[in-house]
């Protein structure tokens, strides 16, 4: 990826390698039901706060690789994390202004698009799976929301990645 | 537009991936770059193990060593008695001139320990540390220490997935081990068990039945067992009967898992190749 003659592309990596060992680690299936959709929320971020660099073929490529850990169809991922990232960095001068709670309920409702394409994908594959367990996830993904957002402002800040 | 561009490259490889299964490579090339994740993420549990395997007392080493002794008593007694029906076994199929054989090589097993367990909360599947540098291939049956638990989907060069009997999309030949009837489990991933089906309401399977492996399909090999039927409805206006089985292995609660080579009666596996089978 082409990112290296700007500031702090090893950050920006480094938080999605978080994300993804946080959607990886073993959790009793209750919780396994309300896990945050991190990847989905550090790439909301990252898009927003610099959707010159994060945007549709980097939220794909981070699909890609959601897709292979998932082992599930290669490309629903990817199609779906797309999207969020052309959504996001389409709208991120909105969402910047936004106060903490407003911007909750966008990113509810982006994880919720990103969650419909998947659960389409996986019923014309053949794998429906129950439509309440994609409104769950969703949810706490909103409810963590503020706390990625000052996480990760923190961190770019401190690293200075722009 | 590059929205558009690469929905059209998603849409291709789903594709790909789904009529065609023409991704592996592409899989296990980006699966590189996703192993170090998960085994950083395993990384606690591993110091966690190797901590507490290096740092046991002497006296609770010996008490292990005296129960691991008790055990391998018990096993050794019981194998007698194996080997002696093996051959009164052998004997009986030579009187009748039977065709099959009984094998005598064991099948080849590699222990692999789980790195990650139901990424996505609607499959059941599993992540092991195996991959293609230990020859593991796609198909290949893997099993707990009680019974059957899976077969491996999609090989990397060091890990491997693998779809757990309770799977839906998971079927299995079986065959009841009382009267060799045959059959298909299918996989129930809501409360971890296997509905055996197409049977109808007449057949003769009770509860309590252990099913073993038929060895049909040449996925996995003749005899090992997969579950017991817990619960048989017969309703008179449905077709067919509805029997739930409890998988005998403990799916959820092992950490490690056996994989095995089968040896198909001396066949070659290409040779008894039957339908296309679902993965």
């Amino acid at each position: 990826m082409a990112i290296s003659q700007r500031q702090g592309g090893f950050i920006i990596l480094l938080s999605f390698v978080g994300a993804f060992m946080l959607s990886i680690i073993d959790l009793p299936i209750w919780a396994e039901e309300i896990r945050p959709q991190w990847v989905v929320l550090v790439l909301i971020y990252w898009s927003m706060a610099l959707p010159q660099r994060v945007s549709v073929g980097f939220g794909w490529m981070i699909g890609l690789l959601l897709d292979v850990t998932n082992s599930t169809i290669l490309g629903q991922n990817a199609l779906a994390l797309a999207l969020v990232a052309f959504l996001t960095s389409h709208l991120h001068l909105r969402l910047r202004v936004f106060p903490f709670w407003q911007q909750a309920i966008v990113v509810f409702v982006f994880v919720i698009i990103y969650n419909l394409i998947v659960l389409w994908i996986r019923g014309i594959s053949g794998s429906a799976p129950n439509i309440w367990l994609i409104i769950t996830p969703s949810f706490t993904s909103a409810i963590f929301w503020p706390l990625v957002f000052i996480f990760l402002r923190r961190i770019r800040r401190i690293y200075r990645v722009n | 537009m590059r929205l558009l561009i690469f929905s059209m490259l998603s849409l291709i490889l789903m594709i790909l991936d789904h009529r065609f299964h023409t991704t592996d490579a592409i899989r296990s090339t980006l699966s590189i770059v996703v192993d170090p994740v998960r085994y950083m993420v395993n990384l606690p549990t591993d110091i966690k193990e190797w901590a507490s395997s290096s740092l046991v007392s002497h006296s609770t080493l010996e008490d292990q060593n005296q129960t691991l002794k008790t055990q391998n008593q018990l096993l050794k007694a019981k194998l007698q008695k194996y080997a002696s029906l093996k051959a009164e076994n052998a004997n009986l199929r030579g009187l009748l001139k039977s065709a099959k054989k009984y094998e005598d090589k064991l099948e080849q097993v590699l222990i692999a320990e789980i790195l990650s367990v139901d990424l996505d909360p609607f499959r059941r599947k599993v992540v092991i540390n195996k991959g293609s540098s230990h020859n593991v291939y796609i198909g290949q049956p893997i099993i707990g220490s009680q019974g059957v638990m899976g077969k491996i989907i999609h090989v990397g060069p060091l890990s491997s997935t693998a779809l757990i009997i309770t799977d839906a999309n998971h079927s299995i030949p079986i065959q009841v081990n009382r009267n060799n009837l045959r059959a298909i489990a299918i996989g129930i991933p809501k409360n971890n068990r296997l509905e055996v089906i197409h049977q109808p309401n007449n057949v003769d399977i009770k509860v309590d039945d252990l099913l073993v492996t038929s060895g049909l399909g040449c996925v996995f090999p003749y005899g090992y067992p997969v579950g017991r039927v817990i619960d048989i409805t017969t309703n008179l206006s449905l077709p067919f009967a509805r029997i739930i089985v409890q998988p005998t292995a403990q799916l959820d609660k092992n950490r490690e898992v056996l994989l095995v080579w089968p040896n198909f009666g001396g066949n070659k596996q290409s040779d008894c190749r039957g339908p296309e089978e679902e993965s």
